[in-house]
């Protein structure tokens, strides 16, 4: 049996990560900025574990505290309550150059005084480092973000993606136990940004390094993200992993801002094993998945996808019908915006040449909700 | 086309471009010589084989032997750079503080008056600062008996220093603070951050402190008048006593070495800042 050896050692990594400390534990870490009566609460008792070699996003609207996290995760703000915690080790009141965090600054910071390698250079160096090995990590840098020719140049003759690169090579460098980046991508056009989102993606899984990484862009945050915390208001209120944020939002506020959804008003009938049958405004009965240990009474309401509204074939039953209003083409699919009887739009999004000349405005169409797909939000 | 072109000003106004209006070439042939002639005729008869700074008669560099020979001129000068040089390092010093303090801060209230405090020797007029600064001297002296040069390299100290804080604050309110930030995210200490990060990007800014303090030392007159003591006789006021025994191409030749040395100062400056802001 050759594989015992290998078995037990993978059984110990196992029973290590059971014990083993989150990369970054935030408790009840709240920051006010300004006193009195004109204070603001940037971040409102906010509680998250983020766990090794996890990429981590934080998701929300401008003002939402998410910069305000990271700034404190990396030590520019202090805390007005609460801790953090850096693989167990209380990290809150170390100034930011004793924490083993590095960050991509969304304006990158460069130092426009530096070439290129001196710029990745620069963490060892204050590190202590030796010359040699400062040469060594800066080539590897250099060699994986794949600037190998431009090491000389000065930061300002750089165009923003390889602006970019820097920035990503010089937070690398020192081998950060956490890397931050703060909306790293927001000044790259979209090619640029699609490509480097993939880029990232593929680092992060290469360095094996707990990246933390700060976006107002939904799509971004679901093609990057292993887990992604939804943040609105100084507080979080959803954290799970894209499919779980998309498919089953437990805010509406995680439902509006991910993706195009529908949103209708209903009445909890009954909720049982996380599926509960709410009533629509028109008395049309449906049933919905609930969040896991919820028990959702009274006024609520639901949320489906235009994608996974079907509508229904003739002599199908159909859950609802609506009025056709409009027909809204754009390449890959169409959106069919109905009225329903209860008064509320409907969205239903079809592929883009099935539409075509098939429907016409003011017509009645049958449209039939998977329970799976509905969700109850809180 | 049948309509006729426009005048040519409505053009000019269309195209939002200034150097095709009418009189824009009058005007800036105007201001050229307001600016410049003065210089010019101070410069040409510097060259005058003459006594007269009015009537040319042929070109000469005997007034520059005459200048650089004069053991009072070259005194007045070595005075002036003296106390210039001490003045400068000392009001560079104090307006970079000045700046960092009132810059590197979270905004606090009343900066706005600290601002106005730190320039207040661009606000009084110079008159009454020299006679304030000739009182308080006057009283030092009488309380402690110490005379000397340092009254007057003090004195120059003061009130150069709005003129280096302009220039030093200016380039750190371009520099924004995430420069620090990140050196501190790479492990620099805040004494390393200032020294590898703060200090080289803000070098262009002090060096135009610097200059602009040297210059205006150099160039002092009112408050050096009231409070040198005696031998502390900087060049303008030498320029100044001897203009009242009679004006010769002499002064003429002292002030062009002036003006290119300010020139040469100015031209320096603009190549410091050229390679330190690339």
């Amino acid at each position: 049996m050759t594989n015992t050896h290998t078995g037990t050692v993978l059984a110990d990594q196992g029973s290590a990560d059971a014990h083993r400390p989150a990369a970054v534990s935030v408790q009840k870490l709240s920051k006010r900025f300004g006193a009195g009566p004109f204070a603001i609460t940037a971040l409102d008792a906010v509680e998250i574990d983020i766990d090794q070699n996890e990429f981590f996003t934080l998701l929300g609207p401008s003002g939402c505290g998410k910069t305000t996290l990271l700034r404190l995760i990396a030590g520019f703000e202090l805390p007005s309550s609460g801790t953090i915690a850096l693989q167990g080790e209380d990290i809150t009141a170390l100034p930011p150059h004793r924490r083993p965090v590095n960050t991509v600054f969304q304006s990158y910071a460069l130092f426009p005084h530096m070439t290129v390698a001196e710029n990745i250079g620069f963490g060892l160096r204050m590190l202590g480092k030796s010359k040699a090995e400062i040469g060594t990590v800066t080539e590897r840098m250099l060699a994986l973000v794949q600037l190998e020719a431009l090491a000389g140049r000065r930061t300002d003759q750089l165009s923003g993606g390889q602006q970019q690169r820097v920035a990503l090579a010089r937070a690398l460098a020192p081998a950060p136990r956490v890397l931050l980046l703060d909306e790293p991508l927001a000044a790259l056009d979209l090619k640029l940004r699609k490509s480097m989102q993939l880029e990232l993606k593929s680092l992060q899984a290469e360095t094996g390094i707990t990246f933390i990484f700060v976006t107002h862009d939904q799509e971004e945050a679901l093609t990057m993200s292993d887990r992604i915390a939804v943040m609105k208001a100084g507080r979080i209120l959803q954290v799970g992993n894209p499919r779980q944020i998309y498919d089953r939002p437990e805010h509406r506020f995680v439902a509006d801002f991910i993706g195009d959804i529908n949103i209708l008003e209903a009445t909890v009938l009954e909720a049982r094993d996380g599926v509960a049958t709410v009533r629509l405004k028109d008395g049309t009965k449906v049933s919905a998945g609930t969040a896991a240990g919820a028990a959702p009474t009274g006024e609520v309401a639901i949320a489906i996808r235009p994608e996974n509204l079907r509508l229904a074939g003739e002599g199908e039953s159909a859950t609802i019908t609506g009025t056709l209003e409009n027909l809204v083409y754009f390449g890959a699919a169409s959106n069919l915006h109905l009225r329903l009887p209860t008064g509320e739009d409907l969205v239903v999004r079809v592929p883009g040449t099935f539409a075509e000349g098939r429907y016409t405005p003011g017509a009645s169409l049958g449209v039939s909700f998977q329970p799976e797909l509905t969700r109850v939000l809180a | 086309m049948t309509e006729g072109s426009p005048a040519p000003v409505l053009r000019a106004f269309r195209r939002r471009d200034l150097r095709a209006m009418p009189g824009f070439k009058a005007m800036a042939w105007l201001c050229i010589i307001a600016l410049y002639m003065p210089l010019a005729v101070l410069i040409i008869f510097s060259f005058n084989d003459n006594r007269s700074v009015v009537r040319w008669t042929e070109f000469s560099l005997d007034w520059y032997a005459k200048a650089l020979a004069n053991d009072g001129i070259r005194n007045a000068a070595l005075v002036s750079v003296k106390i210039a040089l001490f003045a400068t390092v000392i009001s560079t010093v104090v307006a970079t503080m000045a700046a960092l303090a009132t810059t590197r801060t979270r905004g606090f209230r009343g900066q706005g008056l600290v601002y106005g405090i730190i320039n207040q020797p661009l606000m009084i007029p110079e008159i009454v600062t020299a006679i304030a600064t000739l009182s308080l001297f006057a009283l030092i002296k009488r309380l402690t008996g110490v005379t000397g040069v340092g009254y007057l390299m003090m004195a120059h100290a003061a009130f150069c220093i709005p003129f280096a804080y302009m220039p030093i604050r200016a380039r750190l309110e371009t520099m924004t603070l995430t420069m620090e930030q990140a050196a501190a995210d790479l492990y620099a200490t805040p004494l390393k951050a200032f020294a590898l990060i703060t200090l080289p990007l803000l070098g262009p800014g002090i060096v135009s402190g610097a200059m602009l303090a040297f210059v205006v030392s150099l160039d002092d007159v009112i408050i050096t008048l009231l409070v040198a003591g005696p031998g502390e006789t900087t060049l303008p006021i030498y320029i100044l006593g001897a203009i009242r025994r009679g004006i010769t191409p002499e002064i003429n030749a002292v002030s062009t070495i002036l003006v290119a040395v300010s020139v040469l100062l100015v031209v320096l400056l603009f190549f410091v800042q050229r390679r330190m802001q690339r």
